[in-house]
């Protein structure tokens, strides 16, 4: 393994980190209530906090005076590594939960793996990761029963979330070449095997909160290749503004 | 959302102190308003605990009896212990 398929495998796991918070810090000052407001903006909070070791780790592995600027603002779009499924936009509170809480489930099976990987460095950050993602997937799962067993709108809505959202779910468990090379060598997770846990999990959440998984044969994916949808391009235009404009900028 | 009821927090900032009245916040029942509470107010590492309570469920003290609960003690002085000559020896009073 080079130092290149580590590198690739940790912009899959950060990328989805980074986007997803980028998503998040969209809603600050527009949540529906003062709390949920917060409470949105502090996982997005966290997940760049995340975001971060990952990204300072991937710059010293990189070397060349690389900063975790320039490899959080400067990549072109096929750059990055994450799955579909946290570019999709913030159209409702329902449908932000459910992006969340399809995610979180994955995230927190995910790292409970990555906490015994080989690469310490891996390992220390899933360790920390770990409380905070517990937390996300805590608040999410509870909104996502209060939606789905809340009023008969809430429910169409939070179901109709589940229905479009769905079709990104599938793209979570593919392994890419680099999962492969990591994985081989203890470092990365084979997230195939995670698929059933991931299923058991949110249909347990799903079936109290009276919703259902549609059926589905067709699934998308393409983000793990760099090949993302159309709303990619806004969410980078929005993230890489300022380091572009003003290059070398530092808070 | 407008529905939910208020409720007060009250928030341990460490182990071996009081939990102390931080603010209040809406939520739609208990569990709700713990983690409204956690994020609104514990998320720069405040507490170690946190208390909810409805605030419907609080008896206030009515402000035009003022008069009657807390004038009385203002000119009686003789109840603080400051007229007690204290010995060197002791500390922290």
């Amino acid at each position: 393994m080079k130092n290149e398929n580590l590198i690739q495998y940790i912009y899959g796991i950060a990328d989805n980190a980074l986007i997803l918070g980028q998503r998040l810090s969209e809603l600050c000052g527009h949540g529906p209530s003062l709390e949920t407001d917060i409470a949105m903006t502090n996982i997005a909070l966290d997940l760049l906090g995340q975001t971060r070791s990952y990204f300072q780790y991937v710059a010293q592995l990189s070397g060349d005076n690389k900063t975790e600027d320039d490899i959080a603002f400067l990549r072109t779009e096929r750059q990055y590594k994450n799955v579909l499924l946290v570019e999709q936009p913030n159209t409702h509170f329902g449908y932000v939960i459910t992006r969340q809480f399809l995610f979180d489930v994955f995230h927190f099976l995910l790292l409970q793996e990555l906490q015994n990987s080989k690469d310490e460095m891996l390992a220390a950050i899933a360790k920390k990761a770990i409380k905070e993602v517990s937390y996300h997937q805590r608040f999410s799962s509870d909104w996502i029963k209060r939606l789905g067993d809340g009023t008969e709108e809430s429910h169409q809505k939070v179901q109709e979330a589940v229905n479009d959202l769905w079709k990104y779910t599938d793209e979570l468990f593919h392994m890419t070449g680099d999962d492969v090379k990591t994985e081989e060598l203890g470092i990365g997770i084979n997230v195939a095997l995670l698929k059933e846990r991931y299923y058991q999990k949110v249909s347990e959440v799903l079936e109290e909160a009276s919703l259902t998984i549609p059926e589905m044969k067709w699934f998308q994916k393409g983000g793990k290749q760099g090949i993302h949808s159309e709303h990619m391009g806004y969410i980078l235009s929005d993230l890489q503004y300022m380091q572009r404009t003003y290059p070398n900028m530092k808070w | 959302m407008k529905n939910w009821p208020l409720w007060e927090v009250f928030v341990r900032s460490k182990n071996g102190l009081e939990h102390r009245h931080f603010g209040s916040l809406h939520a739609a029942d208990a569990e709700m308003a713990l983690e409204n509470a956690r994020d609104v107010y514990t998320r720069r590492n405040e507490g170690v605990s946190i208390w909810v309570v409805e605030s419907k469920h609080i008896k206030a003290s009515n402000p035009e009896n003022s008069g009657e609960l807390f004038e009385p003690a203002q000119d009686k002085v003789y109840r603080h212990p400051t007229f007690y000559t204290l010995p060197d020896e002791v500390k922290h009073m």
